[in-house]
Formats: structure tokens, sequence, C-alpha cells
């Protein structure tokens, strides 16, 4: 399944191309994580617990960056186990385009997602809006923060 | 005078005397069987369709809670445990043998489905058994996973043993004459249909309770089977290697198996091995979801068929060409259904001068395909009464009419067709005349108009269909590549009161057995029904018999008591003419009284077992005392139900709904014992039809994982997606057993997905729609009416 969005935020792309790397910031944005750890400049490890349809699954895995071209995006891979839940992984190209006056950034996303096991048996057909709610969840909650942040104090 | 008992014999709808306990809740099954001190097993199945196995850490597991054994296919290897073994091959077009890859009990370096059990957890319960699995770390190197089965040759291979995921390539039938036929044929009619996949769904699911008595190194296995002997001989000879005698297997109240349970699986098999390993006694039992992943699936075909007709619409040559997903690994008739149970039946009811098949069977990575109710016979009469319909439409003939003029005549029995079966007898015109007048066939126009009114569009279907059931003779199964026998066996036990045990070797998940066999003994003894009782399921008691499948339990386990009752009478006789001081010959038997022609002496049957039992009044010098036979009746032939089954539907344009409106099944199963048992298989097999027509459907996604796993996506039927039936009889009686009976248990589900997919073609026909694939889902449907409305705006 393939998820597509984008928002224009009123600020310049390398503020918030240092904010996709950082993961404290990132692990805000992101409620649903319980642990989220650098391991090398392109390797995270995380922790996350997910609801899909009837089951709610912790899963462990990793995260890795690549196609990292900065400060225009990267693509974020991630799979995770969730032990007798199955198994699942995913993707999100992420690209940052500066309005030509700078006055703006277009952040975009392309995520696809698969899963194993039980949850493919159970939940498939909540995959595509789980994956959809949770993509929006994280990159809304991304863009809000940024947002909060760049407002007068 | 002598009062006269009322007799339940044959031919009486006695209600199940076995109903009691099952509407109660208080039937018996494996699950509901515990003994102390038992674990309990899980499996760690593989999430992945194809993969290589880097290793396996079941370090953590082992020290979980509870947990008693952590167990992975090394462990079964070490001990020289073998495989689940096929019981039916096919030799390859080209000469060449079928090709039967391995099947370890627990993976060995590979998964080649999404549900291959990998591990087995033991624990104290079931909860620390799933907990403890959960632990276990596997590490996989995947591989291109075989899912779209048409293209399987293409595909990654599965087994080093397949080469292009081709477990066969078989054939039957004269290519060349069927070539001939069809060059010369005026019109040729052709058709491409898919016969979709299904999950059995028996509502008991599978479960195992294994036991090890280490006194006298015997086993005891609790398992849900439909054929005890069966499971016990592949067990203790092929896997095993132990005597029989050291393995009891008991299939206790078994809750549908519609083919499901046929098999040995390799759960079974792990159970009652680790019930050694660990001395205690090992209980597993699957939930839904290892239920749909793991028990043998049904159908999934792809026909290309062609059909050549001459200027007066006869049928002149048939060509189908089938391709068909057998699944990770072969299973015990995965071989058989597509082959000679499906290419045997394309003559239908129809006398076809040439037919000519080639069936493709094929490896994938999805679970196993085997049996389902009907198992093949389903398939052969879904391609040949779509393509009848078809045929009919495109040469402007009633479908009716058309069928009738290709019907085998009534005076042309038996009849050899040319694909190997020789049917016995029957007679068509008169079932498919009964459902034209059940249905009001004559006056379906009147009610399309009516309908159309209202906005729906409304359809009719037929389907004549011919079943071949009860398996026999176990000597040209044999010459055919079967690996077992198909005769049954019966015992019967008079006590010395005069009252019956009668022992089977079929098995009873649902038939009835224990009231239709009674009736049998009853009929035939004239003694009250209630003196009768049926023993099946246990190995320790019955004798060994091939258990119930394929519609065969009355045909040959039914006439296997009618022969040990026979051979009861006989010595009766032979009783009663020494207490009666008269001549054997002149003995009659009737009405449960044995009686000197022409006098009024006489013994009831009663008398004549006691006799038998306190045989101080017996001729002990020529005649054993006691009274007990055994009869091991291997039939002659199959017997041949048919039948025509009409359906009738109306289709919601706005929604793509299809009700079904009407339905009326005319059936041929010879001789009816019990007319309401009859009817009940025949209403369970229609809407397990039904189902499969319109709304099963078993799903792989491109990754092999089983989308359809559950009930909120795999759609069974329900009561009100059925009609009430209209359900009739023709009646022929079999030649071929002394009951005249046939098969019915399958008959429904074979008849009714052609004739229920050709009256929702009918209801759009309107339209321009020519085709419809199963199911018939609201979605399909809708589409199909949009784009015949989108090409009629072009």
């Amino acid at each position: 399944m393939d998820i597509k969005d984008s928002y224009e935020l009123p600020l310049p792309k390398e503020r918030i191309w240092a904010a996709l790397n950082d993961e404290e910031f990132l692990k805000k944005s992101i409620p649903w994580c319980e642990k989220l750890e650098r391991r090398s400049e392109t390797e995270l490890a995380a922790e996350v617990k997910l609801k899909i349809g009837p089951m709610s699954t912790r899963f462990t895995g990793s995260i890795t960056l690549s196609d990292i071209d900065p400060p225009n995006g990267y693509t974020i891979t991630g799979s995770g186990k969730g032990g007798i839940a199955g198994a699942a992984s995913g993707s999100a190209k992420v690209k940052l385009v500066e309005a030509k006056d700078t006055s703006s950034t277009t952040l975009s996303y392309e995520v696809s997602a698969q899963v194993k096991g039980k949850i493919a048996q159970l939940g498939s057909r909540l995959i595509q809006s789980t994956a959809k709610k949770l993509s929006q969840n994280f990159f809304g909650s991304f863009v809000k923060q940024l947002e909060d942040m760049d407002k007068p104090q | 005078m002598n009062e006269v008992t009322k007799i339940d014999g044959i031919g009486s709808s006695v209600r199940r005397t076995e109903d009691k306990k099952f509407l109660t809740g208080k039937g018996k099954y494996t699950d509901d069987i515990n003994r102390p001190g038992q674990v309990q097993a899980y499996f760690l199945r593989s999430d992945v369709a194809h993969a290589k196995i880097k290793k396996i850490d079941i370090k953590n597991a082992q020290s979980a809670p509870g947990v008693i054994g952590v167990f992975t296919g090394d462990d079964i290897a070490a001990d020289k445990v073998g495989g689940p073994i096929c019981g039916w091959v096919v030799p390859c077009r080209d000469g060449s043998a079928t090709k039967e890859p391995p099947h370890p009990l627990l993976a060995q370096g590979k998964v080649r489905f999404v549900g291959d059990a990998i591990a087995v957890v033991l624990a104290e319960t079931a909860e620390q058994a799933k907990s403890g699995a959960e632990l276990i770390d596997v590490d996989y190197e995947e591989l291109s996973p075989v899912v779209d089965f048409e293209n399987a040759g293409d595909g990654a291979q599965i087994h080093d043993e397949v080469p292009n995921n081709c477990y066969f390539d078989w054939e039957l039938g004269d290519e060349k004459a069927t070539a001939d036929a069809l060059s010369g044929a005026k019109k040729i009619v052709k058709l491409r249909v898919r016969n979709n996949r299904l999950v059995p769904n028996a509502m008991e699911p599978r479960s195992a309770l294994a036991e090890f008595d280490n006194l006298d190194d015997s086993y005891t296995l609790h398992t849900t089977s439909q054929n005890p002997h069966l499971t016990r001989l592949v067990l203790a000879a092929f896997m095993f290697a132990i005597p029989e005698s050291k393995l009891r297997v008991i299939a206790p109240d078994v809750g549908g198996g519609f083919g499901s349970k046929i098999y040995v699986y390799i759960e079974e098999a792990v159970c009652v091995w680790a019930s050694k390993k660990v001395g205690r006694p090992v209980k597993w039992t699957a939930d839904r979801t290892q239920a749909f992943l793991t028990d043998c699936h049904g159908r999934d075909h792809v026909n290309d068929v062609q059909l050549g007709l001459d200027e007066n619409n006869k049928i002149v040559g048939l060509r189908v060409d089938t391709v068909c997903n057998l699944g990770a690994y072969l299973s015990a008739f995965s071989v058989v259904v597509p082959t000679y149970l499906h290419g045997t039946l394309l003559s239908g009811q129809y006398d076809i001068p040439a037919i000519y098949t080639n069936v493709k069977g094929m490896a994938t990575n999805t679970v196993n395909v085997d049996a389902y109710r009907g198992a093949g016979r389903p398939e052969a009469t879904y391609l040949l009464e779509r393509t009848m319909e078809a045929a009919a439409r495109e040469v402007g003939m009633d479908p009716a009419e058309f069928r009738r003029i290709n019907f085998i005549p009534k005076d042309a029995f038996p009849y050899q067709t040319q694909v190997a079966l020789q049917y016995d007898i029957g007679d068509y015109e008169p079932h498919l005349d009964k459902a034209m007048e059940m249905i009001d066939y004559s006056n379906f126009e009147t009610r399309r108009a009516e309908a159309a009114k209202r906005g729906m569009y409304r359809g009719i279907g037929i389907s004549s269909y011919i079943e071949a059931c009860g398996l026999a003779p176990s000597a040209v199964v044999g010459a055919l590549g079967g690996r077992v026998g198909q005769w049954e066996s019966a015992s019967v036990r008079v006590n010395p009161t005069g009252t019956i045990s009668v022992f089977t070797g079929s098995h009873s998940h649902g038939q009835g057995h224990a009231t239709t066999f009674a009736q049998i003994v009853a009929d035939k003894l004239g003694i009250p029904m209630e003196n009768v009782e049926v023993v099946h399921g246990d190995t320790d008691k019955t004798p060994f018999g091939m258990g119930s499948y394929g519609s065969r339990s009355l045909a040959s386990g039914g006439s296997a008591i009618s022969k040990a009752v026979d051979k009861i009478i006989n010595k009766s006789k032979k009783i009663a003419a020494h207490l009666l001081e008269a001549s054997e010959d002149d003995i009659d038997f009737k009405d449960g009284k044995f009686v000197v022609g022409g006098t009024d002496k006489e013994k009831a049957f009663g008398e004549i077992a006691l006799a038998a039992y306190v045989p101080h009044n017996y001729p002990l010098e020529t005649l054993e005392p006691g009274l007990e036979e055994n009869a091991f009746y291997d039939p002659t032939n199959f017997v041949y139900p048919s039948g025509t089954h009409i359906a009738e539907v109306e289709v919601d344009p706005a929604t793509g709904v299809v009700q079904v409106v009407d339905w009326a099944a005319c059936d041929d199963f010879g001789n009816l014992v019990n007319p309401m048992i009859v009817e009940g298989q025949v209403h369970g097999g229609i809407a397990q039809g039904i189902g499969q027509a319109l709304l099963e459907d078993a799903h792989y996604d491109e990754n092999g994982q089983l989308l359809t796993a559950s009930y909120m996506d795999y759609c069974m039927p329900r009561a009100d997606d059925l009609p009430s039936f209209k359900v009739g009889y023709t009646t022929t009686p079999s030649t071929v057993n002394d009951l005249g009976v046939k098969g019915c248990g399958e008959a429904g589900a074979i008849a009714s997905p052609p004739a229920l997919i050709n009256a929702v073609i009918d209801a759009l026909s309107p339209l321009g729609v020519t085709d419809m694939s199963m199911p018939a889902t609201p979605q399909k449907v809708w589409k199909a009416i949009q784009d015949s409305q989108s090409v009629a705006a072009e």
C-alpha cells in the first residue's frame, strides 16, 4: 500500500531538516514511540506500541536512514518484530522543497508498508487506514511542534 | 394374532438419535478430554511464506515460566520420525512419476508457507506455551514467494525435488480423437473458469491429545479425524515405525470435517512424539486463525474448456486444460482430487464421444490444498455446467433443452464414458423435468418481467451434475495409483438378549450414522431401532476400516453392515432349524421371526440370540456358539448419484447484491435410508455451494500472507443468505450394492455453484454480461453492471 501527503510550513528548509535528524524531536512527534535511540549516523533502535484493529502490539526493531541528501530529504526505513503478532516493515521517502521566495517549505512523504503474520491475517483491512493515520499523526505532530517552537514566546 | 411392532426401518425419517447430546452441548470432543499431568503444546509458525532458516534461538523460550520443553525439526530428525505421506500418486505425461518432496514435521532449514511449523513449545498452560513461543528468535533469509499458481513454473523453486514447481503433469482421454472431433465441429464454445480457493471451516478446530504409557510402550491419541484407522496406520507404519498395536487412535465426537480431517497433520504426530519425549500427555488445539492457516484448503483451479458441437447442437468433443494449486507440500489425497476425482467426471450426464484433459498440479508457498466437500467433482461440474449454459446461449437454445438432447439416454446404461468411468445406471430426464416443475420453469419469463418492474434483474440457472462416490473397487484404485484399499468393514455383535452392537469402520462427524446404520440393521432384523447401538471412531473397538469421506459411508460402510447382518440371519436360520426341528431350507425369516414355512412354529430373533449364547439345546457339533459376524465389503464400482439443481436469483443493480430467491434440487440418490437426514445433507451441501459461489474466497497477497484468515475477512454463508430449498428426488437404485443406495453428502456442494453463477449471468444477460467469476460478490456484480453500461454508452 502506498500513502502520500504533503504539508506546507512557513519555515526554511534547513530548520526542518535539522528537526528530521534530531531523535529527541522525532520521538516527541511519535506518541506511540516508547524508545528511540541513535546507534550510528544512519541507524536508530526503536520500540513502538501500536494498536492495529483488535491487536495491541509492541514492536521492537531498527530504523535506518538512507538516500540522505541534506537538506533535501531522506528515506527512513523501519522494520520491527511484534512477536506472535507478526512483523511489520515500512519506509517513508521524505522530501523538502523550499519555495522560491524561501518563505515556506513543502514537506512531502510517500509511505509504503508491509505486514506479516497475525497482523496480516487479522488486520489486513485495517492496515491501510492504520498506516495512514500513523503517518498523519507523525507528520502532523512533527509539523505542529515546529510551528509551536517558532511561535513568539 | 401377533402384535405388530413399528420398525423405524429403511425409508423412515427417524430423528437423529445422536442429536440429544449435541443439541444440549454434551458432545465430547477431543478438546473436552483432559488427562492428569497433561502439558499444552503451541506451535511457532512461520510468518513469512518462503525463506531459509538461518538460525533458531530457543534459549529464552526454554527458561520461560511454565515451559517444559522446546523442540525443533532437528530434535524430530534425531529420532528419525517421518513426515506425512501422500496416499495417491499419478503418472505424468512424460512417463515420470509424481514428485513427492519430503514434508518434515517441523521445518528443516526452510519454511514454505505462512503457518509452516518451526518449533513446538510445551508448557503447563496454553498461555505459557504461547508466551514461550514468543521468545523464540528465528533468523530468516527470505526467498521470493510463489503465490500465483498459474505462473508458478517461473517462480523460485520451492522444493529441490520439484522442478518448475510442478508436482505432476497428468492426462486422461484420447488427445488425438478429441482434437479431430473439435476440428470437425460446427461450433467450438470456449470458456475459461476459475474455481476459487476455499477454507473448510469445520465448526470444531483440529485438536490432539497424545499419551505415552511407558509400562507397555504404547501410545493413545485422541484426535479430530474422519478415519482413525488410517491415522493409526500412517502414524505407526510410516512415521514412527512402531507396531499398530502400540497405538490406539480415538476420534471421539468430531465437529465436522468436509475433507479437512482426512489427513494426518504434523501437529498430531508431533504431539505423539512429544508425549514420549517429556513423559506427560500432550494436548494441542488449534485456534481459528491456525485453522485458516494450516487446515488443507480446497479447490483452486483454473480450467480452459473447449466444447465442440455438431450442426444439431450435439456435443462431439470436449477438451479441458487445468492448472491447479496444491500448495507447499503434497497432502494425502491432493494428487487424486484434481486428477482421478476430477478428470473422470468430465463427461457429466452427457454422451460425449471424445474427451481429453490435461492437469498440471503446482507447488506454491501457500498451505496444502486437498479434498473439500466434493473434492474434484465440484470443479468438474462447475466447468462443465458453466460451459453447457454458455453453449446453449451461443447456439440460441433453451439451456434445459440443450442439456436434454445431450443426455446419455436411459437405455444406454451401463454407459462407458471416454474418461475411464462406467456409469452403472441413471436416468437424467426425470430429474431435469421434476426440478423444472418444482421451480415453475415455464413461467420464469413472467417472474423476470415482474422483477424488472421493481428495478431488479431476475435470472435462472441450471446445473445437471453427476457425482461418483463410494470410491471402488480396490483393484482399480490400486491400478490408478492409490496406495490404500477402498473397502469398508463392519462387525455386528448380537448380544445374548437380542440387542445389537454394530462396530463400523466408517466415522461419523455429523452425518448421523448412529441413526442411519441402526435403521438398516433394525429393518433387516425386524427389531426396534432402540435395540441397535452403533460404535465408531476407536481403533481398539472397531474393525480396521477406511473411515468417512467421498460420500462413501452408506454405499460402502452401510453395505458392509448389511452383509454382516445377512451372515447373522444365515446363522440364525441354522439355529432356528435346530430349535424348531425343521430343515434350514424351510425356515423363513420375516418381521423378526424365524418361521417354519406353512406352519405356526416360530422363534423370535431374541430367542435365537439367547440360544446362541446359552447353547444348552444347540447343534454344537456343526455350529459354533455365539452370534457375531464381520464383513469386509469391496464394492465393484463407484455409485453415481445425479440430479438437477435450478437456482433463481434477483440482482439489485444499485448495490450488486445477489439474492437467492428460489432453489429446486431434484436428486437421484437411489434408495433413501433416512430422507430427513438426506434432506439435511442436501441443505448443507447447497449452503456450502452458495458460500463458494457468492461469498467465500481464500486470498493470499503477493507475499504469500493469507489476508482472509478470520471471519472478519472470510465470508461464510448465513441463514439469511439462503432461500427455503425445494428438495425432491427421483430414484434409480444403484446396481452396485444390495441396498441400492448412492451417496448424498457432497452432491449439494457439487451441484450448486454452477446453477447459481448461471443464474447470475442469466439475470445480467439483458445487459450483455456473459461471464461472472466466483465469488460473485456485490462489488464484482456491481462492476460488471457498470462496465456493461459503459460499453452500451460507447
